[in-house]
């Protein structure tokens, strides 16, 4: 579903910082895998590059047989919006619109008749353990409630890539252990393919499968060296 | 540390950690201020310039009025010189006889007999003041009055006369040149002796007594008689003992007052456009507003922080208030410049009377007051520090916690603040429009206006709430998006739109009296001048009249079917005030709605009353003439009786006109020439031809002024447009401000939710589809920007009828909407605050957005 093939972004400026090179990456529908590498490695930048936020110097981004490369930024925009969901660190809810429109927000994007988005949000509210929230403000909810709501808007339009970066950064580490265990059951339950960027272990062995990114691409991960042991809590 | 036989020897000091001075220390004045100025620069530039333009435009206008007034001032003083008292009558003279009895008095040291007129000049529009003295009395008290020719005799010449510098330039004369003066139609010819050494910047000439009591047929009467008591005599109590003692129409004053009087005529002028300036001003100050308020907004989380390191409330708002200080010390310094450079600009092009006529002839110069550079200073600085205090206020108040919370700055636009200070304002303000006029200001007046714009502005959340709701829901999501974050954020929309909501009700308000003003100024025209030509003896002074042998030949020309005859003469009833002007013309005492536009009902005088006289507007609401009641008119020297028939209205004057039937007039005084005459002519007669004939027909014809009242109506109104040209151009400066204020307050916004169009983006939202947001953002929020503003400047506009310019010029109006020019300024208005929204937001559709999303802040 998701085929990237030596990926490289390099920074120009004062001086020239190398990004990313050389990422292979081969996802398939149900596929759900954690991303982890150091501070700056080029994790959101990756991110960026899937979502078509913006534009590799080398290689090439296939989404569902569609190449990221030749379309312009207003069709990758249209395929982001229909194929592809984000749940960010920071929740970015939009704090005017009631919990219920913000999960709404893609599906009128995308121009879903109000029935018909009426339904798949209730669906999604209530998957999310959020039923009873719908008519609440942001505000009013609590960080591990927002980000539920982020899980949901991200899914509710059934998109074929989830992409999460860092999504447990500010919760506690209860709310992060339901909120990793919501992402994963839904990007399941959704037949999507999900990738997570994250800094803590115990987050990403909610995933199936862990690379590590380094600056010579994206390999797979084994406890090493490279990342000092993190136990116990998931964003510890 | 152990030496090499063990033994402990103290190694070097060890440096505490944090006592390193290289680390940079950052004060909580520095981490507000590099928070705010250095990192918004466009905008903080912005609010400089909109403070630097309201002071600028105040301190212009402050300048050149000042410098006029100031320039009158000096002119009187020339011509008063050294006087302690003066004794004035009406503009037509007095008996003479009363000079000697002046002068005997024991009180008096000197007394120096003056006769003053305005004199025509022939082939000039404006009059030459002449001031005939005794020369040998004046070197007394006016000794700039008096020359020193090489040739001393002629300044007892009759036919000489010497020139101030103003004049000598204005009349490109020499010495030796004829200058000619009109008198009724003849000329009169004046030699130019000399030049005086004083005068500054007034025009005027000075004469023989004598000769210019025969040359403008003042034999037996003068003007005035300037006193110089003796050493330790109480002027006050002297001056009041000798008003008494005076006929009726002459008084006695201070030097001072004639300035006060003259100045007095202008004042209300001065201080409107003096308001207007401060308008500019004030508008800045909404822009320092609504920049400060996003900006305090957007780093809400920063001085959160900044509580809970240890700042107090009082000093964290100090510190937001000296931020928005620094914008008015830079905006003030800029603006004083700026208005110096343009008030010598302004006096080049428009004059020093700024187009309204009180000041011509005068070019006065330009002096830098301190006083004046301090106030304005301080009302730069004070726009700019009271548009920070509300802000400064809220922020300090918020609970650090709840401001430390990611996303809490919505929270900030999101309360809807009560009702009641709000309704009181408008309460307050209605209140005031009832209240009389300060000084023959119209303090409360301008008081109302300012309560209304507050009150509305305290309203505005409410309002904004309201007008979106009603609003239909949108079918585009970008769209509907726009109007649910307006929706949840009231206080957002009010910050963005009190610039321009202050600009549009009061540009509204302006258009609105000014189109009312104009066509009730129109309608009046119509009204007075009913006849099928006009004519006067001269355009200016009061040197020009008609004789009985004219207006007789005139009556009797062939097609002229009808001739009324009028004349006017300044009479003095207070001298703290200008002359009014006594109007004798024909009138029918049963149907005076026939010869005046009279308001309101007239009064039935009763047989045995004393008989009518009809005043103006400004006569009523200076001197108290109301209708029916009975007054005292100094007339021929005689105190005569009369009883107030009824009000008219006159837009040639604001001082106050006194209308009686001629008749009586000449009865009372013997006065038989007349000023002006209006002519019906016969049915089939040609108005070309009776023109013709009357300037053919009378000695001196070619000195009339003669006028059809289709060109009389066109030049008045150009005047009218001239003198409120000024007005315009300032009204124009505060939209400008108001524009400004809403493309700063977008360009903030979307700085302040960067994260929030970067989260769109990514969620498949296009440029376009941003940018359509943005598009209905400003449309919505102009759109009831421009609603509010045009109700309450309609509001404002029957303040500014019915209140200021009453209570200013005496002078009453219909009202009149030109909701054609409205419509349009409107359509306009809407069109570029959509447009400044969208360039404003261009930000929003850049890639920057999308890395917004991994900020914290």
């Amino acid at each position: 579903m998701l085929s990237i093939r030596q990926l490289a972004k390099t920074y120009a400026g004062p001086r020239q910082r190398t990004v990313l090179a050389g990422v292979d990456l081969d996802l398939a529908p149900g596929d759900y895998v954690a991303v982890m590498g150091e501070s700056g490695v080029g994790k959101s930048t990756l991110l960026n590059l899937v979502a078509g936020l913006d534009r590799p110097d080398a290689g090439s981004i296939m989404l569902d047989g569609v190449l990221l490369a030749a379309l312009d930024d207003d069709a990758l925009t249209e395929l982001r919006r229909v194929r592809m969901g984000f749940v960010f660190q920071a929740f970015h809810v939009l704090p005017y619109l009631t919990v219920a429109q913000n999960v709404a927000l893609p599906l009128s994007l995308i121009g879903a008749a109000d029935a018909t988005a009426g339904r798949k949000v209730a669906a999604m509210l209530a998957a999310v353990g959020l039923a009873d929230r719908a008519a609440s403000l942001p505000r009013e909810l609590s960080g591990g409630e927002l980000q539920r709501v982020a899980i949901a808007r991200a899914l509710v339009h059934g998109p074929r890539l989830v992409l999460a970066d860092e999504p447990t950064g500010n919760l506690d580490p209860e709310s992060a252990a339901q909120v990793l265990r919501l992402l994963r059951d839904q990007v399941k339950a959704n037949a999507a393919a999900g990738i997570l960027v994250t800094h803590s272990r115990a987050a990403a062995q909610t995933a199936d499968r862990i690379l590590v990114l380094t600056r010579e691409g994206l390999r797979e991960s084994g406890v090493g060296p490279d990342f000092p042991a993190q136990g116990g809590a998931p964003n510890g | 540390m152990a030496d090499a036989k063990g033994a402990v020897r103290p190694g070097p000091p060890v440096k505490e950690v944090g006592s390193d001075t290289t680390f940079p220390r950052v004060s909580a004045a520095g981490a507000v201020l590099r928070g705010s100025l250095a990192q918004n620069r466009v905008r903080a530039a912005l609010a400089v310039l909109a403070i630097a333009l309201g002071v600028a435009l105040g301190y212009a206008v402050q300048l050149i009025n000042q410098a006029a007034v100031n320039e009158l001032a000096q002119g009187v003083q020339t011509l008063s010189g050294d006087a302690d008292l003066e004794v004035r009558g009406p503009r037509g003279g007095f008996d003479e006889n009363l000079f000697p009895r002046l002068a005997r008095m024991p009180e008096v040291a000197v007394a120096s007999p003056v006769v003053e007129v305005e004199a025509k000049l022939v082939g000039r529009d404006d009059a030459l003041r002449i001031v005939g003295i005794d020369v040998f009395r004046a070197g007394f008290i006016q000794p700039g009055l008096v020359a020193l020719p090489a040739e001393r005799l002629d300044t007892l010449r009759p036919e000489a006369m010497f020139l101030s510098p103003a004049a000598m330039r204005w009349l490109a004369a020499a010495p030796g040149d004829t200058v000619r003066a009109q008198v009724a139609l003849s000329d009169v010819p004046l030699r130019v002796a000399g030049e005086l050494a004083a005068g500054g910047a007034q025009r005027f000439a000075v004469m023989d007594i004598a000769g210019a009591q025969a040359a403008f047929d003042r034999l037996g009467r003068i003007s005035r008689v300037d006193l110089r008591l003796r050493p330790g005599i109480d002027t006050a109590a002297f001056a009041e003992r000798l008003g008494g003692s005076l006929p009726p129409g002459i008084a006695v004053v201070r030097p001072e007052a004639s300035v006060a009087a003259s100045a007095s005529l202008s004042r209300s002028y001065r201080v409107n456009l003096n308001v207007l300036a401060l308008v500019a001003l004030f508008t800045g100050g909404l822009l320092v507003f609504s920049t400060q308020a996003h900006a305090v907004v957007r780093r809400r989380a920063q001085f959160a922080l900044l509580r809970v390191l240890g700042v107090t409330r009082r000093r964290l708002t100090a510190l937001i208030v000296a931020e928005g200080a620094l914008v008015g010390v830079a905006g003030s310094l800029v603006g004083l410049a700026l208005g110096f450079a343009l008030a010598h600009l302004a006096v080049r092009w428009v004059g020093a009377d700024l187009g309204s006529g009180y000041f011509r002839g005068v070019t006065p110069a330009l002096a830098l007051d301190p006083a004046a550079l301090a106030v304005f200073f301080a009302l730069g600085v004070a726009a700019a520090v009271v548009g920070s205090l509300v802000p400064a206020l809220e922020t300090a108040r918020t609970p650090p916690a709840l401001a430390l919370k990611a996303g809490d700055e919505q929270r900030a636009f999101a309360e809807l603040r009560p009702v009641l200070p709000g309704v009181a304002a408008l309460v307050l303000g209605a209140a005031a429009t009832a209240l009389p006029p300060v000084a023959g200001l119209p303090l409360f007046g301008y008081s109302a206006i300012a309560l209304l714009l507050l009150g509305t502005l305290m309203l505005m959340p409410r309002i904004a709430v309201l007008a979106l709701s009603l609003l239909p829901k949108p079918r585009p999501p970008a769209a509907r998006l726009a109007l649910a974050q307006l929706s949840g954020t009231p206080g957002q929309v009010t910050v963005s739109l009190a610039a321009i909501v202050a600009s549009v009700s009061l540009t509204v308000s302006m258009v609105i009296m000014v189109a009312s003003f104009r066509d009730s100024l129109d309608a009046w025209l119509e009204r007075i001048l009913p006849a099928d030509v006009y004519f006067r003896a001269a355009s200016g002074g009061d040197t020009a009249y008609l004789t009985p042998d004219v207006q007789a030949m005139v009556a009797a020309l062939p097609g002229v079917r009808r001739v009324e005859f009028l004349r006017e003469q300044p009479l003095l009833l207070d001298p703290a005030r200008p002359r009014v002007v006594l109007q004798a013309r024909t009138i029918d005492p049963a149907s005076p709605g026939r010869n005046l536009p009279i308001v309101g009902t007239p009064v039935e005088v009763p047989a045995r009353a004393p008989p009518p006289v009809w005043v103006t507007e400004a006569a009523v609401d200076l001197y108290g003439f109301a209708p029916g009641k009975v007054i005292e008119l100094p007339i021929a020297g005689r105190a005569e009786r009369f009883t107030v028939a009824g009000t008219w209205r006159d837009y040639a004057r604001q001082q106050g006109t006194i209308a009686m039937e001629r008749e009586r007039y000449v009865a009372l005084t013997g006065d038989r020439t007349v000023t002006n005459a209006a002519v019906w002519i016969a049915e089939g007669v040609d108005r070309a031809t009776v023109q013709a004939s009357i300037r053919d027909a009378i000695p001196g014809g070619d000195r009339l002024e003669i006028a059809l009242p289709g060109q009389i109506r066109e030049i008045s109104l150009q005047v009218f447009d001239r003198t409120f040209a000024v007005t315009y151009a300032l009204e124009l400066a505060a939209v400008v401000i108001g524009l400004v204020g809403l493309s700063s307050s977008f360009g903030a916004l979307v700085l302040a939710r960067r994260r929030e169009f970067g989260v769109l983006r990514h969620l498949g939202m296009t440029r376009r589809q941003i940018g359509t947001m943005l598009a209905t953002e400003g449309l919505a929020v102009s759109g009831i920007g421009l609603a509010v503003g045009l109700v309450l400047g309609f509001a404002i506009s029957l303040v500014l009828i019915h209140v200021v310019n009453r209570q200013s010029f005496h002078w009453g109006m219909e009202l009149s909407v030109p909701w054609a020019g409205l419509a349009g300024f409107g359509l306009l208005l809407l069109a570029l605050s959509t447009l400044t929204a969208l360039a404003s937001g261009r930000q929003a559709m850049g890639d920057e957005v999308v890395r917004a999303v991994k900020e914290d802040w």
